[in-house]
């Protein structure tokens, strides 16, 4: 049963590593943009979380509520300010750009919040579970967590192929120049893009702190977790990286069963199999 | 009445080649105007002027009374000015329904119900009808030079710029495409079409510029413009300043078309 509990939870993990990963899987899908800065956002929405809980006194639940808007405001700024301007430079600009990002991100923090490690109060929801049988139990935390990751994925490509905002991002995303041939502004559609992959990485971000402490320094180790899942799923496609994410938790869990000490390794070894043997990824997408 | 387009000492230089050198062109409400000219004239260059995808160094743009030189391609499509490129390129990974709905929600500026009727209309009158829910990518050429012109329709442009939508089809084909832009040319759409293929311009155009080392050599109706013999002196290559010789297509070739 222990084998058993390992794939539940190994899949309940998946769903977080999704979720956080979709919104690099969306820019690069969209713009081709890789943005080195995926982690640190993450860590800069659970400490704007962790403040406008500890300044309000409101419940960091509610604090969500909050925070995601804001990012997603934020995203739509940062591009129209930042990576609009580097994005005519080339792939290396962009890359720069985003570094960059993750460095001043990570120094913010560091200044304005100390290096101190800090946790996501959600009272009794980080211990409850449900017990399902005396072997297996999952932690109501980890199946919202799943459950807002099926959801957002679910509704990102709903909105890509349904929406008429939708048909005007994967256009632009095709072919941008064409696309304002049929009078779509490349800036607002791109702006529109980054504004939603803000937000799912914001959402992650407090999904993350509300099961682990955090720290201004952690997103660079958190990001690892985004590009494996991006890439074992394959480039680009939010289906595929739903895989890959859950992939990537059931091989860490799987391997914590064998012995804790292989968790983060065993993740590492199947995304450089992947890498080596299959590198456009388990679910390859045409285009976005 | 002013003109819908005109051009006024429109400039573009390439490093040390002049692709267009003071062009002054003006086309009226519900014209059609056909462009020719030998490879490497500028015609293309100077569709990308008109649409907004290329700023000239010098002149202006106006369109419908309005200097649009400043504004880019976007905002240019959604004062009616569409276009298509001589190498199709469609949203592949959309259906061509879709390529179509794009266009009319955001270059025609329609909610969506008018939108999906206008995508819907557009696409029978290019004979697309069957293939709305192909993949873009899965078309053949005919099909993606259709697909071209819907997308540009789709915009509900009151000039339509036209590149070399005839361009490597058959004959049969080409006809069918003929039968397209002179229906639209029917019902008042103001239409510039460049075309190596001659024939189908003459049968459709009233006006026909022959452009060569980015001047004009001859405006006029297609018969005037064939006979002068500025043109014919281009086309046959013995002034190679000129008319820089087109690799793929030699000379006795395009005068073959031209008097076919």
């Amino acid at each position: 049963m222990d084998w058993v509990n390992a794939l539940v939870q190994g899949i309940l993990l998946g769903g977080l590593y999704a979720l956080f990963a979709c919104g690099l899987s969306l820019l690069f899908g969209v713009m081709r943009i890789v943005n080195l800065a995926h982690g640190d956002l993450a860590v800069l929405a659970a400490f704007l979380a962790y403040a406008t809980a500890t300044v309000t006194g409101v419940s960091a639940l509610w604090a969500t509520v909050v925070v995601v808007p804001v990012f997603a405001v934020l995203g739509y700024l940062v591009h129209r300010g930042l990576l609009e301007r580097s994005l005519a430079a080339g792939p290396l600009a962009t890359l720069l750009v985003t570094f960059g990002l993750s460095i001043v991100v990570q120094n913010l923090l560091l200044e304005s919040f100390s290096a101190d490690s800090r946790t996501l109060d959600v009272g009794s929801l980080v211990s409850a579970s449900l017990r399902i049988t005396d072997d297996i139990s999952v932690s109501y935390l980890a199946v919202l967590t799943f459950l807002l990751a099926a959801g957002v994925l679910v509704g990102l490509q709903l909105f890509l192929s349904r929406t008429q905002l939708g048909r005007i991002v994967r256009a632009t995303s095709d072919d941008p120049e064409a696309a304002t041939l049929v009078g779509a502004d490349s800036r607002h559609v791109y702006g529109i893009a980054t504004a939603l992959a803000f937000a799912t990485v914001a959402l992650a971000g407090l999904m993350f702190a509300m099961r682990s402490s955090f720290d201004p320094n952690i997103g660079p180790s958190r990001l690892i977790f985004a590009f494996e899942a991006v890439v074992i799923g394959g480039l680009g496609s939010l289906w595929g990286t739903f895989v890959g994410g859950i992939v990537l938790g059931l091989a860490q869990t799987v391997a914590a069963q064998i012995d804790p000490a292989l968790t983060l390794l065993a993740g590492h070894l199947l995304f450089l199999a992947v890498l080596a043997f299959r590198p456009q990824g388990l679910l390859p997408a045409r285009s976005m | 009445m002013t003109a819908l387009l005109e051009l006024a000492g429109i400039t573009k230089r390439f490093g040390l080649v002049t692709v267009a050198d003071g062009i002054d062109l003006s086309v009226g409400h519900g014209e059609a105007l056909g462009i020719v000219g030998p490879n490497g004239a500028g015609k293309t260059t100077l569709f990308s002027m008109i649409s907004g995808d290329l700023a000239p160094d010098d002149g202006e743009v106006r369109f419908d009374g309005a200097v649009v030189t400043s504004r880019d391609a976007a905002a240019r499509c959604r004062l009616g000015l569409g276009r298509t490129y001589q190498v199709p390129r469609p949203f592949e990974d959309m259906t061509v329904f879709e390529n179509v709905l794009v266009a009319a929600r955001y270059g025609a500026g329609l909610p969506t119900r008018a939108g999906y009727e206008l995508a819907t209309s557009v696409l029978a009158e290019t004979g697309l009808a069957a293939q709305a829910n192909l993949r873009a990518g899965a078309l053949t050429l005919l099909q993606r030079k259709r697909l071209e012109v819907a997308r540009a329709l789709g915009t509900r442009p009151r000039l339509l710029l036209l590149d070399e939508v005839a361009g490597g089809l058959t004959d049969p084909e080409v006809e069918e495409l003929v039968a397209i832009v002179r229906a639209l040319r029917g019902r008042g759409l103001a239409i510039v079409w460049i075309e190596h293929v001659v024939r189908a311009l003459t049968s459709t155009v009233d006006r026909l510029v022959c452009l060569a080392g980015g001047s004009i050599i001859g405006d006029g109706t297609p018969a005037e413009v064939l006979a002068s013999a500025a043109v014919r002196e281009v086309y046959l290559g013995s002034d190679p300043e000129a008319a820089p010789a087109a690799p793929e297509r030699t000379a006795p070739d395009l005068l073959g078309k031209l008097l076919r």
